[in-house]
């Protein structure tokens, strides 16, 4: 579903040098791939490049989402053709309610792809079950979006949307980072539960921790803008055992 | 003084001599002193186009109206028909409403509800019918004196609304005061003029509306004084609907007594020159005075509010908080003045302008002032302008909306703090509709 090809990129109009060094990997569909890495790695520079935040700029390689290049694609077009970036600080948009700004966008989404747009009942439908599912306190809904959610509730918010956009790659974007417990098992349940064939998804982590509620696929490991090292879910346990130092040694040795 | 302007102060004058004349034996005479003296007064200013040292005027240009030519006083009133009213203005069958085209009442497009307690009708017929009630009031909060619009409003005053609510009454439904501007005349000047005094412990609400239809331009100087008796309650909204080759002066004073209650909310889109003027007097204990509004420029218009109240007496409270949009390359003022005596202990103000800015070519000249002479006394102010957050752009178009939509749904969410403010839902539908309506000209504007 997903092909990146020897991707470079940079801060847009800056001076330095790339942030992303030549990666390449591939997310087959229906498949639960891991992006890890230290710190400064590039993993959410990745993430943004995917989804074409306009703060980043592509220096060299592609981006192929179901064959096709993505890189002149607007960061709405993108989402047109099912891409989702679940972000780590995710904006709060003031006067605009959780309900209004969803139905916007799957009503963008449906008309971009000649669907017609939902009935406020049809989608108010959609909303409310998944509000219920989402362990989301339904009172936030009644406030702008995420204006003063808390960090796990505005991560239970970017679940929401996942649930309701259903989108055909998800990329979650550092999700798990400063949720506590409780949160954690709410997003990961919530993966798992719109985990199918037909969907992918791209969750980038620093921590071993939510691999333990979702098992990947894949598990690539990032290291100053590049890939050091792909392998099977049991990398996690290394990383949890040894940290990223030993991946980082032996991918020098190699 | 060029030819030109000796020629435009002509043409003033004799518009000026013309409605005098127009007026006959029959027409209020009781007025004809003040009028002239206003009249002197308007000679004696002409209109502010001096700005340097001129606190007042500093950022409006008002070369525009100096240099236009305007048609004053009477001219022919165009015959407009009552759908369009009703589909261009903001309507509901169960409010009182006074119509007024080009400055005249216009019975046929009026819905004289009565309310038990409320006396509403043609400030005109009141001159004659009611003289001591106008007289009690009219020209004392808003002096022709200091003020080119003013002097200028008084001298060709030709009608308006009175509105008396007894003292006691619960007046339910809203009194809307509605002026249109026909396109009968390309250029014409109208001076709306809105007498509003309100009996001890009544409460009712005044929609002040002003919708102007043509798309040339003409020149709205409108001034309302209001009456706030003890214990009263009045809820104001004002609507401006203006087009961006016409000029709104608009200005209101209100007197509060005390234990009082002024709640105003305002909602402008922008002409050429605007100007909401502004002025609360807490002249007694108690009173309470909030002053709202929305402005929402575009390409070359130019909006100011000039937003100022006084605490002339102890324990008043009074809030401003006005929002702003500005696109393309517009301007917008906000100048908000708190003045609090000596004696004015236990005075509590706060004020507040928050602005989004479209375009990097739009201005904002924010603009607060507290003079303090109390010591006792707690005031506040606070003004923030800010372009659009690209990471609340960029969020939004992750999740599928394009560039402009995004930009359309943060102008709403910033909007609805005051559109919400507007409670009689037909006003409330009818904002939402003009905020929809006005969108397109924003979005393009934008950067």
């Amino acid at each position: 579903m997903l092909e990146i090809r020897d991707l470079r990129a940079k801060v847009t109009d800056g001076d330095g040098e790339d942030i992303l060094k030549g990666l390449s990997l591939e997310i087959g569909t229906g498949e639960v791939h891991a992006i890890m890495g230290p710190n400064g790695s590039g993993k959410s520079t990745l993430a943004s490049v995917i989804a074409g935040k306009p703060d980043y700029e592509v220096t060299g390689g592609d981006i192929l989402f179901e064959g096709v290049s993505i890189l002149e694609m607007k960061p709405n077009a993108r989402s047109h053709i099912g891409l989702f970036l679940a972000m780590q600080y995710p904006s709060e948009i003031p006067g605009v309610r959780p309900w209004q700004f969803l139905k916007a966008a799957m009503d963008a989404g449906r008309a971009a792809r000649g669907e017609d747009a939902l009935s406020v009942r049809q989608f108010s439908k959609i909303f409310d079950e998944a509000v219920s599912h989402s362990g989301i306190n339904p009172d936030l809904m009644k406030r702008s979006l995420n204006e003063g959610f808390s960090g796990g509730e505005k991560k239970r918010n970017e679940m929401l949307q996942l649930a309701i956009l259903k989108p055909k790659l998800a990329i979650l974007d550092e999700t798990d980072s400063g949720l506590d417990v409780d949160a954690l098992r709410t997003v990961a349940d919530g993966v798992n539960a719109l985990r199918s064939p037909e969907r992918s998804f791209m969750i980038v982590t620093h921590y071993h921790r939510i691999l333990n509620h979702i098992t990947p696929d894949r598990i690539h490991v990032l290291v100053r803008g590049r890939m050091v090292r792909s392998g099977g879910a049991e990398l996690a346990l290394q990383i949890e055992d040894e940290g990223y130092d030993s991946i980082i040694k032996q991918a020098a040795g190699a | 003084m060029t030819t030109a302007i000796a020629s435009r102060g002509e043409r003033y004058a004799s518009d000026y001599r013309a409605l005098i004349e127009s007026f006959g034996s029959d027409g209020a005479s009781w007025f004809t002193e003040t009028r002239e003296q206003a009249w002197a007064e308007f000679a004696r200013l002409g209109f502010p186009t001096v700005r340097r040292g001129n606190e007042l005027w500093k950022y409006t240009n008002v070369r525009p109206i100096d240099q236009a030519e305007f048609v004053h006083g009477a001219g022919e009133v165009e015959q407009v028909a009552a759908d369009l009213v009703k589909s261009t203005c903001p309507w509901d069958d169960a409010w009182t409403t006074l119509t007024f085209v080009d400055g005249r009442f216009q019975e046929r497009l009026s819905n004289l509800t009565k309310q038990a307690g409320l006396r509403a009708g043609s400030l005109a017929d009141a001159m004659h019918s009611d003289r001591a009630a106008v007289e009690l009031h009219l020209g004392r909060h808003a002096p022709y004196t200091g003020d080119a619009f003013r002097s200028l409003n008084t001298a060709f005053l030709t009608d308006g609304g009175f509105v008396q609510v007894d003292a006691g009454a619960e007046i339910e439904h809203p009194v809307h005061l509605l002026f249109i501007t026909s396109t009968s005349l390309a250029s014409r000047a109208t001076y709306p003029r809105i007498l509003w005094v309100s009996g001890e412990n009544s409460g009712a609400t005044l929609i002040e509306t002003y919708v102007n239809l043509a798309e040339t331009a003409q020149l709205t100087d409108s001034v309302a004084e209001i009456v706030v008796g003890d214990g009263a309650r009045v809820r104001h909204y004002r609507v401006q609907i203006e087009h961006e080759k016409s000029h709104h002066i608009g200005i209101e004073r209100i007197y509060q007594s005390g234990h009082s209650t002024y709640t105003s909310t305002s909602y402008a889109t922008g002409p050429a020159v605007g100007r909401y003027d502004i002025h609360n007097l807490l002249d007694a204990p108690g009173g309470e005075c909030t002053l709202h509004g929305l402005y929402l420029t575009t390409n070359r218009q130019h909006q100011s509010n000039e937003i100022s109240t006084t605490h002339a007496k102890p324990r008043c409270t009074s809030h401003q908080f006005f929002k702003g949009v500005l696109a393309g390359r517009s301007q917008a003022v906000f100048s908000g003045k708190v003045v609090v005596a000596v004696d004015a202990q236990k005075s509590v103000a706060a004020q507040k302008d928050l602005n989004l800015l479209l375009s990097h070519g739009a201005e904002i000249d924010t603009k607060p002032a507290l003079e303090i002479y109390a010591d006792d006394v707690k005031a506040g102010h606070g003004a923030t302008a800010g372009y659009v957050d690209p990471d609340a752009m960029f969020y939004m178009q992750s999740r599928g909306l394009s560039a402009d939509e995004a930009r359309a749904m943060l102008v709403r969410g910033f909007v609805s703090e005051i559109v919400d403010e507007f409670e009689p839902e037909a006003l409330h539908a009818y904002l939402e509709r003009k905020t929809e309506e006005v969108m397109p000209a924003l979005l393009a504007a934008a950067d």
